[in-house]
Formats: structure tokens, sequence, C-alpha cells
């Protein structure tokens, strides 16, 4: 499904990514852990396909195509979502609108039939029921004055509403109560399916108890330092990013 | 003419007082009251005693006028334009709306195309020129009364050229039933073709009712429009006054804005700028009672070489008084807006609540901004805010929205239209909140610069 191959990007001169490699397949969930600043978000942002990062090296191939190639509208009617580390407030624009804009740009990219404003209230009823989300959150403009937690509820209900191929949640568990955690965990379970995958950065084991990972990668500095099963959370949590980084220092 | 003024402005404001013998000289023919020829004179003289403003008028820093005064100034006369009944409705803004509407062509009344419903008991929606020779409505206690301290040059040729303008007058207690349309149109090519309107709005004590003006202008040619509005809001009376100005973008508008308002009174005051070339509104609010409302909302939109200048003044006078002011300008091209915003808190207004912001969006490197809030405060217990920004889209917005599948074009459209949005939403009157929102969003729609470039 994704192929990034030896990625180099950075931004304004700094190199960031120096070497990135991994491969997802169909039904797979990878979790991606590493100290802060160490291009995680960097990472995702260059898979979405944000202006002002220069890729330097390498690839990223998607469904078979070349990823970077294609316009950020592109790959998400393609399938590719990013939940935001920090989800954008869009005051004046409203949230239906919005969201019913983009579930129709990705249906016509799909040769669906566009969904009337009825059809889409009844299609996104149950998901925000599912997430706990107030009544009133589709009246208001998109994200404006919404709590944390309610920002990351609202970008799991984006993505189950978009149903993507490939999802990316960019420390969607931060800031949110153990409640809430409950709750988007559960909803992005409910995505999980046999031809689709997950890409899951977050800081805390405690996501990765309620989302399993088939996979866990350490980003240390622009690469890849580490890989292997989802145990490597629980050794991660228990002796932190140093016990790698000097292990490595040690073997090379 | 009076020594007093200096030799390049007389040369300057010349052409402006010569016309006035024959616009008089046919004026009489019609009998007007006798009281109307002196308040046109004293007009003139003071129009010829001011003379048209220079950028070393504080007021006028940011505008030049030298334009406006180098025209071939012809106002408007006694003749109605040819091919004036002719004109269909359907071309101008708002004619689907059920409203009362007073239809003017190249400032004359244009009495086919309009069309009053039934009214209220005392109430009174009319062409000024009408009211004028009706000896019972008195309006000479009222005409100029809201302008006469003003120093403004074109208030003053205003009372000399003026040729109709609507009239409304809701007696107290009443309620407007349906809004009224002054629908303003130029058809005049010529340039230096004047048009002169004047409004009177008076809402009596505890009365209601909703007036919109608009002002469209149908061949591009540098054609000078001037308005005046004297508009009283008596105690605990609601007005909500609309104004829409889409003229042609070669035609120069100044309109001169003047509001008087009671205690507990409440004023929503839209002004939505699209066209002209140079635009200019002088708003002055007097908030001469305690405890009221006044809210001036407004939106501009410019692209080409435009210039849309915004200059009021909100004097709070009593204690109590909330006035809020917000602006939205969407500047393109190379074109300017001008913001000058100035909140006079008296000593006696204790307690006001006074809130001012500007925000500009630029959609071209070259537009400019020249804002200046101005704060004057002699009360010490009142809360005063005022802010302003300029900027351009929001980038991160437009790839969160890029980011689930939205084109790029549509992104920046859509934050354009929420930015307009802020201001069309404040719009009480449903219909034509409706009509303005689809007006703006296609104006922004046909934007070229919204389109990506390849
Ligand atoms: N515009 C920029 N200019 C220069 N440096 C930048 C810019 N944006 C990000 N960086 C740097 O790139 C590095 C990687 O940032 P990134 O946001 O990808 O880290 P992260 O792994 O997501 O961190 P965190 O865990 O704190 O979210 C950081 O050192 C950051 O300061
Ligand atoms: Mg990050």
């Amino acid at each position: 499904m994704l192929e990034i191959r030896n990625l180099h990007a950075g931004i304004d001169g700094k190199q960031i990514l120096k070497g990135v490699t991994l491969t997802i397949n169909p039904g797979e969930v990878h979790a991606i852990m590493g100290p802060n600043g160490s291009g995680k978000s960097t990472l995702s942002a260059v898979l979405a396909g944000r202006d002002g990062y220069e890729v330097t090296a390498g690839e990223v191939i998607y469904q078979g195509k070349s990823l970077l190639e294609m316009a950020p509208e592109e790959r998400a009617r393609e399938g590719v979502f990013l939940a935001f580390q920090y989800p954008v407030e869009i005051p004046g624009v409203n949230s239906t609108y919005f969201l019913k804009a983009a579930l129709n740009e990705v249906r016509k990219h799909h040769g669906l039939v566009e969904l009337d404003a009825i059809e889409f209230l009844a299609l996104v009823k149950d998901k925000m029921k599912a997430l706990e989300l107030r009544e009133d959150f589709l009246k208001r403009p998109v994200n404006e004055g919404f709590s944390g937690g309610e920002k990351k509820k609202n970008e799991i209900f984006q993505m189950a509403v978009l149903e993507p191929k490939l999802a990316i949640l960019d420390e969607t568990d931060s800031g949110l109560d153990i409640d809430a955690l409950k709750v988007v965990s559960a909803g992005v379970n409910r995505l999980r399916r046999a031809d689709n995958a997950q890409l899951v950065i977050t800081h805390y084991q405690r996501l990765l108890a309620y989302v399993i990972p088939d996979f866990v990668h350490v980003l240390c500095d622009g690469r890849i330092v580490r890989s292997g099963g989802k145990e490597l959370a629980l050794e991660l949590e228990q002796r932190g990013y140093d016990w790698i980084l000097s292990e490595r220092n040690h073997t090379a | 003419m009076t020594p007093l003024i200096a030799d390049s402005e007389v040369g300057e404001t010349d052409p402006f007082l010569a016309s006035f013998d024959t616009f008089e000289g046919e004026e009489m023919a019609s009998s007007p009251p006798s009281w109307l020829r002196p308040f046109r004179k004293a007009g003139l003289s003071r129009f010829a005693e001011l003379g048209f403003p220079t950028i070393s008028d504080e007021d006028w820093r940011f505008t030049n006028v030298a334009s406006i005064s180098k025209l071939p100034f012809s106002p408007m006369g006694k003749t109605p334009s040819a091919g004036a009944d002719r004109l269909s409705l359907d071309i101008l803004p708002f004619s689907g709306v059920p409203v009362h509407r007073l239809v003017f062509v190249d400032g004359h009344f244009a009495k086919d195309l309009s069309r009053i419903g039934a009214l209220p008991p005392g109430v009174v929606v009319t062409n000024l020129a009408a009211g004028l020779s009706d000896p019972s409505l008195e309006l000479e206690k009222r005409l100029g009364k809201l302008t006469q301290d003003s120093k403004n040059a074109f208030g003053a040729l205003n009372s000399a050229y003026f040729t109709d303008g609507g009239l409304v007058i809701i007696p107290p207690g009443t309620a407007l039933g349906g809004a009224v349309h002054l629908c303003f149109v130029t058809t005049s090519s010529q340039a230096g073709a004047s048009t002169n309107v004047r409004n009177l709005v008076h809402v009596g004590q505890g009365a209601s009712g909703t007036v919109l003006e608009s002002f469209t202008g149908l061949n591009p040619a540098r054609t000078l429009t001037t308005c005046v509005n004297e508009t009283w809001v008596e105690s605990e009376a609601y007005l909500e006054h609309i104004r829409f100005q889409d003229e042609t973008l070669e035609s120069y508008h100044v309109g001169s804005l003047h509001y008087h308002l009671g205690s507990r009174s409440r004023c929503w005051a839209h002004s939505f700028s699209l066209g002209a070339r140079l635009f200019r509104a002088n708003i002055r609010a007097t908030l001469a009672g305690e405890g009221l409302e006044c809210i001036l909302n407004g939106l501009y939109l410019t692209r080409a070489e435009q210039l849309a200048d915004h200059h009021m003044v909100v004097d709070h006078t009593q204690p109590n008084g909330t006035s809020h002011e917000y602006f939205n300008g969407i500047l393109d091209d190379r074109s300017r807006a001008v913001f000058h915003g100035r909140i006079l808190v008296r000593q006696d207004a204790q307690k006001t609540d006074a809130k001012q912001t500007n925000k500009n969006l630029l959609l071209s490197d070259e537009a400019t901004v020249d804002t200046k809030p101005q704060l004057e405060i002699y009360a010490d217990d009142v809360k005063c805010t005022h802010g302003a920004t300029t900027g351009h889209l929001d980038e991160d917005a437009i790839f969160y929205l890029r980011s689930r599948g939205i084109g790029l074009e549509r992104a920046r459209r859509m934050l354009m239209h929420a930015f307009a949005g802020e201001i069309i939403e404040r719009v009480q009157n449903e219909p034509l909140r409706a009509v303005l929102d689809r007006i703006v969003r296609n104006r922004l729609e046909q934007n070229p610069h919204v389109k990506v470039e390849i």
C-alpha cells in the first residue's frame, strides 16, 4: 500500500528526514515513536503534501503511484488521510458544509454520486454518536473554539466519514483524557479493515494498548533506528529512548 | 468669493459653482418650498468656502480627490434621463425581494419602476421631492439638521445640487411592515455627470424598520455620485440600515451618513461596498442617549485600481452606550483601502462599551491598506478596544482543507467567503442577507486570482 524509500526531506534549508524507509501493507497498523523533534510530524506532513518541504532524495509509492507528485487534495481523494497533531481552526467555515464538500469531492473522484444534505446528515449521525460528539458540533465553524480533545475527536470523526485507505494519526492521543482516549481508540479500531492501513504516531504506550500495532518503529533524528513488534513500545516506555540511542552508538 | 480661499482651490471649485444658476433656474419652475432656495445657496457657499479637501487635510490623508475636482462637473437637473422608464427591474439587485421599493434613475424618482405596498397608519415612504412639497411634513425642521456642523465639502455640494432621494418617516410605536428599498441607478455614461441624492429617515420613539439603500451603475464612466443621509433613531426605536454600493469601476461615490441615536435605541448599520473607482463613506454617529446600541458593520471588496475609504466618527455623549464597528475588506490587484475609525467618549459617557475591528485580506502583493483607529476618551469608566489586521489567506487553513480532498481553488474561495461571511451574517433581515450573500459569493467566484496559476 505504502512504500517509503530512503526519504530525505527538509524545510528552510534544514535537513529533517535523513533516509526513512518503511513499507506498510494493507491491513497493517504501524506505530512510529520517537523523541520530540525527531521528524515524526515532518514525515506526516510530507506524506500529506504540505507545501514548503523539500524532498532531496528518495521516493514514496502509494498504491503503485508516486505519492509525492500528487497535489494534497489528490492524495486525499485517493484515500490518504492525516489526522493533524494541531488541527487548524477555520472561522466562518461551517463544519457541515466543509465535511460534506470534502466527502463529495472524494465520492466524485471515485465516480460515486454526490450526497445531498439529508443523505449526508443521515450518514454522519451515527458516527457522531459513536465519538460522543455534541449535537451542535456540525453547526459550528470547523474546530473554532473546540477544546483540545474535541479537535482530536473531530479528526477521527472526519476520518470515519471519509473512510481513507491510509490513515496517518499524528499524536491523536495527546491531550485526551482517559475516557476520550477510549472513545477515540474505539473509533480508530472500527475503521480497521483488511484493505486499509494505519500509521499511528505517538509518544505513549497507553494509546497502543487500545490501538494495537503490528509493527513499532522508532524514529530518531530523521531515521528509523529500530523496528519491532508491539512489545517494543512497552520496552520504550520502561527504558526511554536513550537506551536505543546508546545501544546504537555502541554497535556503530 | 471669499478672499480666504487660495487661488488654486478657487480654480478647482469654479466649474462646480458655475452650474448652479442653471440648476436652480430649472428648479424654480417646479415651485419648490420657499426655504429650499436659501438652503441650497448656503450649501453652495459652504462648498465654495471649504473647497475640495486635499491630502494635507488629516481626514483625507490617504484619499486624493484631485481627480474628482478635475471632472467636467455636470449635475443632474430636472429632466429625467432618457430611457429611464424602459429600464428593467430585473437587472437591479434585490429586485426579487418583496419590499417597498423606490427607484431613482440618475437621481430622479422613477414612479413606474417603484412600488410601495400597504403601510401602517402614519408611515411615510415616498421620494424626498414629494415630501418637500408637503408642508405638513415640516421637512425644513429636519433637512440639514444633522449635517450643519460638518466640514464636508461633498455634503455641502450635495445640499446645493440634490435632486431627490428617499423619505421614510415611521411614527412612534409603529413597526414598518416590510423593508424599504431605496434603489439608485446611475445610467449616465457622460464623464462628470453627477447624481446628488439625499435620504431622510426618521424612526420615531419605539418604532422599528429596515431600510436598504442600493447604488448600481450601468455604464462605466467617470460619473460622480454624492449621497447624504440624515437618519434619526429616536429613543427605544430600532433601525436596520443596509447600504449596498456597486457603481461602475470608473465612477466616484461619496456618501455622508449621519446617524442620530436616542436613548435605548438600537441601530444596526451595514455598509457593503463593491463598486466605484473611488468610494468614500463619511460615517457620523451621534450617540445622543443613554443605554443605546450602535452597530456599524461593513464589507468592502476592491480590485483593479479601486479605493474604498471608510471614515467614521462615533460620538458617545451619554452613559451605558455600546458601539461596535466591524469592517472587513478583501483587496486584490493594486486596489487600496483606507479605514479611519474614531471613537469619541465624552466625559458623561461612563460605562461606554466601544469595540472596533478592521480586518483586511490581501489577495495580491500590490494591494495596500491604511488603517487608523483613534480612541479619544474623556470618561474614566469605559471599555474600549480596537484591533486591525492585514494579511493573506491562512496557508495552514488552506492545507487543512486540501488534505480533506477540497481543491486549492475551492479552498481559497471557502476562506474568502468565510471572511466576508463574518460581516454578512450580522445582517438581521434574512431575505436581504441571502441576496447579499449570493452577490458577494458570486463576486468572489469571479475573482481570477482565486484560480490556480499553472
Ligand atoms: N519551518 C521549519 N524551519 C526549521 N525547522 C523546522 C521547521 N519545522 C520543523 N522544524 C524542525 O524540524 C524538527 C522536526 O520537527 P517535527 O515537528 O517533525 O518533530 P516531531 O518528531 O513531530 O516532534 P514532536 O514529538 O515534538 O511533535 C524539529 O527540530 C523542528 O524544530
Ligand atoms: Mg510532531
